[in-house]
């Protein structure tokens, strides 16, 4: 098990290495010159001298190695630079909106695992019946429809015509209703039917033969028996859907107006603010390699195979 | 019984993606109008004898803009998934055949494009090189070729243990022969129903990225540009925002229902495949 985690912990080095790369190299492509950019925000033209002045400043006449390395030295101090647009430290910015998305990303969660979990003990309980039918259907439903989309149907619905939930905007739980219910309808939808398949691959095996001889109710077979071996697949599904649900953050929170990352991300893309847009990139993937990593410990402890020193291929 | 209903599935599948794909393909001559003549007399209208699906903010006719709504979606999403299955599957045949250090490198280097969240760095490399249709297909590319390189790598290592490959190898056939003519053949069950789910997957992300702003833009209608642009007046005209919406809705229930049929029909038990 010590093993598995050091190896763990040694293939996370080049991921990390691959996403500061990838957040400063973000920064090189950007249209345009940085310094020219950091001066001329709010419609001000500065001169050639001003411009090559604070290029020294910025360190941008060094080598792009040089720039890399001093970025990253300066980013593990918590230092991102300063936006563009509102001459902020971009990580006190990051800092003062990460809760919000976070605080959407756990209430879609928490909806995405009873759904999923409740649905497909639902449709496994219920195989080749009307009940699996119907939530098949809706789960496809559910993976075909783009999050933007779903999002204006349920303002229109519940904000515009019935009138039961805020529009938009930030505040209570019963703000988080309809973006959360939006985030999370397509990890609810995959991880019902991999509760589902993987139900039905254990309701198939001796043990649940056997315990169904004996007379144990179907209920009582699915959620007692099956489930605890079928959820260990579906417990790294929806961890690792946690890193995806920051990506789509950045649409739920455009439509909900809420103050979170993702929205910072759209701004800074929209204002041309590199420093910002590369903090976001930076942080998410840091969020993201430390859910995988956690994802992996927890199915590491709920899975004997794994926690005994079997390896994956 | 399973046969049966994947079988239904797939005829279903195939007749919705053949209505679509025809239909955006016909588009030139189906249209009534121009999809992009403005005529400001009839704003907003809903459903009409003369504009079967209403008109939008400027008066274009919705139904013309519908049917051409899909081409420049569909497009970029095959383009775009052609050519991360080509490089992942280069990639992957090579490390999953060769193995040693070239393998190591590779995989390595396809760990930190998994590793990366795909949805936050496509919209930043899209956010950054700006609209337009290459920079999305670079953004859909950069984010989507390792998943096919990972699978292509395992079930290329699985092949070249097999017996006959072994066969061929001491008959003298060269890696080339060996790879073109028996691995690629061989891997293609699991690329196909790879293939379909991320064709699925492209058109979505395409749609976002293109509602944000960051993708397809005017003048060529496309539907989410079209749902992007009724944010306005979406509340008092929903059928600005129903009538595209379903249009992508209908394309993606096709595309994965289609996938999910080939994946029983071609019996594909590749974990990764299964899942998506």
């Amino acid at each position: 098990m010590g093993r598995y985690l050091i190896h763990k912990l040694a293939s996370l080095v080049p991921v990390l290495l691959g996403i500061s790369l990838a957040a400063f190299v973000l920064g090189v492509l950007s249209l345009g010159d940085p310094a020219e950019l950091a001066l001329s925000q709010g419609g001000y033209e500065p001169t050639q001298e001003q411009i090559q002045a604070m290029a020294h400043q910025m360190g941008l006449d060094a080598p792009y190695p040089v720039q890399y390395l001093r970025w990253v030295g300066r980013a593990l101090t918590g230092d991102l630079g300063d936006s563009y647009s509102s001459r902020m430290p971009v990580a006190q910015e990051l800092g003062r909106r990460l809760p919000v998305t976070l605080k959407l990303a756990v209430c879609a969660m928490a909806l995405a695992c009873a759904g999923g979990l409740l649905l497909g003990c639902t449709a496994a309980a219920f195989r080749g019946r009307w009940p699996d039918r119907l939530i098949q259907a809706v789960l496809n439903l559910q993976l075909s429809i783009p999050a933007f989309w779903l999002a204006l149907l349920l303002i229109l619905l519940f904000a515009e015509t019935l009138g039961w939930l805020p529009t938009s905007g930030n505040g209570g739980l019963r703000y988080m209703i309809l973006p959360a219910s939006v985030l999370s309808s397509a990890t609810m939808a995959t991880a019902a039917r991999l509760t589902r398949s993987s139900l039905l691959a254990e309701l198939g095996r001796q043990y649940c033969t056997a315990a169904s001889a004996r007379g144990i109710g179907r209920w009582r077979l699915v959620l007692r028996n099956a489930l605890p071996n079928a959820i260990v697949p579906v417990v790294a599904l929806l961890g690792n859907s946690l890193g995806g649900m920051l990506g789509g953050s950045v649409i739920v929170e455009s439509i909900f107006a809420l103050p979170g990352i993702g929205s910072y991300a759209l701004e800074a893309i929209n204002n041309r603010d590199y420093p910002a847009l590369q903090g976001y990139v930076l942080l998410t993937g840091a969020v993201y390699v430390a859910i995988t990593l956690l994802v992996d410990i927890l199915s590491m402890l709920l899975d004997p195979k794994v926690r005994l020193g079997g390896r994956k291929i | 019984m399973r046969k049966r209903r994947s079988s239904f599935q797939l005829a279903f599948a195939v007749t919705l993606l053949a209505v679509i794909l025809l239909s955006s393909l016909l588009a030139p001559w189906l249209a009534p109008y121009d999809p992009t003549a403005i005529d400001t007399t009839v704003k907003l209208q809903g459903p009409s004898a003369a504009h079967w699906l209403g008109v939008d903010a400027l008066g274009r006719d919705m139904l013309s803009r519908v049917l051409y709504g899909g081409r420049g979606s569909i497009l970029v999403a095959l383009a775009a998934t052609v050519l991360s299955m080509f490089f992942g599957m280069v990639i992957g045949v090579l490390g999953g055949y060769f193995g040693g250090w070239l393998d190591w490198v590779l995989t390595v280097f396809s760990n930190i494009f998994q590793g990366l969240p795909g949805t936050c760095l496509m919209i930043a490399i899209a956010g950054i090189l700006g609209p337009g249709v290459p920079n999305l297909i670079l953004a859909l590319v950069l984010t989507s070729w390792a998943g096919f390189s990972r699978i292509v790598r395992t079930e290329t290592m699985r092949l070249r243990e097999e017996a006959y490959v072994e066969g061929l190898r001491s008959l003298g056939a060269g890696p080339l022969r060996i790879l073109t003519r028996h691995v690629v053949p061989n891997l293609l069950p699991n690329i196909v129903v790879l293939f379909t789910t991320r064709v699925g997957r492209c058109v979505l992300s395409i749609a976002s990225l293109s509602y944000l702003g960051l993708g397809l833009r005017p003048p060529m209608p496309d539907w989410s540009v079209m749902i992007s642009d009724a944010r306005l007046h979406y509340r008092s005209a929903p059928h600005l925002i129903i009538v595209p919406g379903m249009c992508i809705v209908l394309l993606l229930l096709g595309i994965n229902l289609l996938g999910d049929a080939l994946r029983d029909r071609l019996d594909v038990r590749n974990e990764e495949v299964r899942e998506l």
